[in-house]
């Protein structure tokens, strides 16, 4: 097997390396892969030790990606549906899964626009079937220094973007998250500007591992966790992750970003995961695993990009302590 | 009501005493509950960093509101519950940065020295935990008559700096995401705890002009 290294010396459990020849002659990956929930009808593990009233949501079938699953344990679906920041629904983190109920996540459409050759309002069940649905187990740090590992169904962005075609000027894709002050009560408050603005440079989005999700723990999104549609970026820090999105425009210039207008000086556009350019009130080179680093537990280091080295070649030459 | 509240017997003052000191260990008493019962959520050392921090700020008001209450009210009595609230201000504040020392940095006290020295809001919370302790530490009788009632008294207006250092450190904290309903209420009560001292000491003034220093009614 081979094993990559980061620059800081830690084994980057990376299951692109593993085969599926291996995962069977390998008890303890077989093991692994069997906690982590990426088998299909496997996740027993998991099951067994979620709590009955945890989920129920609507089941969704995807086939496992073993080429996107880190070995890390998935967090407990009740921490990931119950810890969220989501400010459409409040400020604390406990605010989405107790107020997230009155989103209505039927009917729902996406505008896709700006430049493109092809613009088009997609409703959820057509994004639904625009490609098969994937499994694939990432791992989530938030800015704010806590991490959690998720099990998400849906596909990679760059499907989407290559059905609405993008013209040679679009350098840059926006996401906006809904804003509808009858369905989220915490629009009231002006901690952010809304609509929620999210963006990627072109790149970025049309990566493999940028994730257009419409599911978790093999169910439907929680309202909380940003149903009916989002993206996932696993090496960005996660307000990266536009939740509940219904818009996408393609732009020639770089999105003028919700937390980036609040703070600049802490937030910054590319917010890549960087354990070497802390944010001014904390620093950046260790977080806390959720249900995992608890109360007498070291916290453990933050990898350069998440983790997610495969990306690195989109930021060649760049400096990333100006552009963090 | 009033007229019954006005004087409290000895007996009656420790009773209260007793009754408020356990009210005042309630805070902490949830968090240990909390920790055994596994219900401090998904980020434990969050919860109590928060809960041990908000309750430090409680106290503050608190033990500032003793003096001006006592003056509006006329219950003398009160100015007995003040050190008991002092104290217990200081008893969050040590977990809170107990918390920070432990649970945060895993007491590598060159780790959190250097959080201490770069980060602003990190180096103010700091400060204000250290100046707390002089007050903690000649908080007994023996202490007060070894200082002589002046300079302790002098020592202890220290804490109109540590409390609007703790709202900064609260304020801080909360800036990056622009939620400043908290601090700002915070900030309010404890500005409005200052300003009605500056009234007094210079109605005071006015009144006793030519006296060098009013006497001092129970700051």
């Amino acid at each position: 097997m081979l094993i990559k290294r980061s620059p800081n010396g830690i084994d980057l459990p990376y299951s692109s390396e593993i085969t599926p020849r291996e995962l069977f002659e390998s008890r303890r990956h077989f093991i692994r892969q069997l906690a982590v929930g990426s088998i299909a009808g496997g996740a027993l593990l998991e099951m067994a030790a979620r709590e009955a009233f945890a989920q129920t949501g609507q089941k969704l079938t995807a086939k496992p990606n073993a080429g996107y699953v880190v070995m890390d344990k998935p967090t407990a679906f009740k921490d990931a549906s119950t810890y969220n920041n989501f400010y459409e629904f409040g400020t604390d983190k406990s605010d989405p899964a107790r107020n997230a109920g009155t989103l209505k996540t039927r009917p729902w459409t996406v505008a896709i626009e700006g430049e493109v050759k092809k613009p088009m309002m997609l409703d959820i069940d057509s994004l639904l079937k625009l490609a098969p649905l994937e499994e694939r187990v990432y791992r989530l740090r938030c800015v704010e220094g806590w991490s959690m590992v998720v099990p998400w169904i849906g596909y990679s962005l760059s499907e989407l973007i290559r059905k609405v075609e993008p013209t040679g000027n679009a350098k840059y894709v926006e996401f906006t998250t809904l804003a509808d002050k009858k369905q989220m009560p915490g629009l009231s408050s002006r901690v952010l500007q809304w609509p929620y603005v999210e963006g990627l440079r072109m790149d970025e989005a049309n990566h493999p591992l940028a994730l257009l999700a419409v599911g978790m723990y093999g169910e439907v999104l929680p309202n909380q966790n940003g149903a009916p549609v989002r993206v996932v970026v696993p090496w960005k820090y996660g307000f990266k992750s536009a939740k509940s999105i219904v818009k996408i425009r393609f732009t020639k210039d770089q999105p003028k970003t919700a937390w980036n207008l609040a703070a600049p000086s802490e937030y910054g556009f590319y917010s890549n995961v960087n354990p070497d350019v802390d944010h001014p009130r904390w620093s950046q080179a260790s977080e806390r695993r959720i249900g995992e680093d608890g109360l007498f537990a070291r916290k453990r280091k933050t990898l350069m990009f998440n983790g997610y080295s495969d990306v690195a070649g989109m930021y060649a030459g760049m400096d990333l302590k100006k552009f963090f | 009501m009033p007229a019954a509240l006005a004087t409290l017997d000895a007996a009656q003052l420790k009773r209260l005493k007793a009754l408020l000191f356990l009210a005042a260990l309630l805070p902490f008493a949830r968090l240990v509950i909390f920790a055994f019962t596994d219900r401090l959520g998904a980020n434990p050392v969050e919860f109590i960093t928060r809960s041990t921090g908000d309750w430090t700020l409680y106290f503050l008001c608190i033990t500032l509101t003793v003096t001006p209450l006592r003056r509006l009210s006329g219950w003398n009595w009160l100015i007995r519950l003040r050190r008991m609230f002092g104290l217990f201000a200081f008893f969050y504040a040590s977990l809170h940065f107990m918390t920070f020392l432990w649970f945060d940095h895993f007491f590598d006290v060159s780790e959190m020295l250097k959080d201490v020295v770069k980060r602003p809001f990190i180096t103010v919370g700091f400060a204000d935990f250290l100046l707390l302790i002089p007050l903690a530490a000649t908080s007994t009788n023996a202490m007060i008559k070894r200082l002589g009632g002046k300079r302790w008294q002098w020592l202890h207006r220290l804490i109109y700096l540590i409390a609007p250092l703790g709202i900064l450190h609260f304020w801080w904290m909360k800036a990056g995401k622009n939620d400043f309903a908290q601090p700002i209420l915070f900030g309010l009560i404890v500005a409005a705890l200052l300003m009605m001292r500056v009234y007094w000491r210079f109605a005071q003034g006015q009144r006793a002009s030519g006296v060098a220093r009013p006497a001092p009614s129970g700051q």
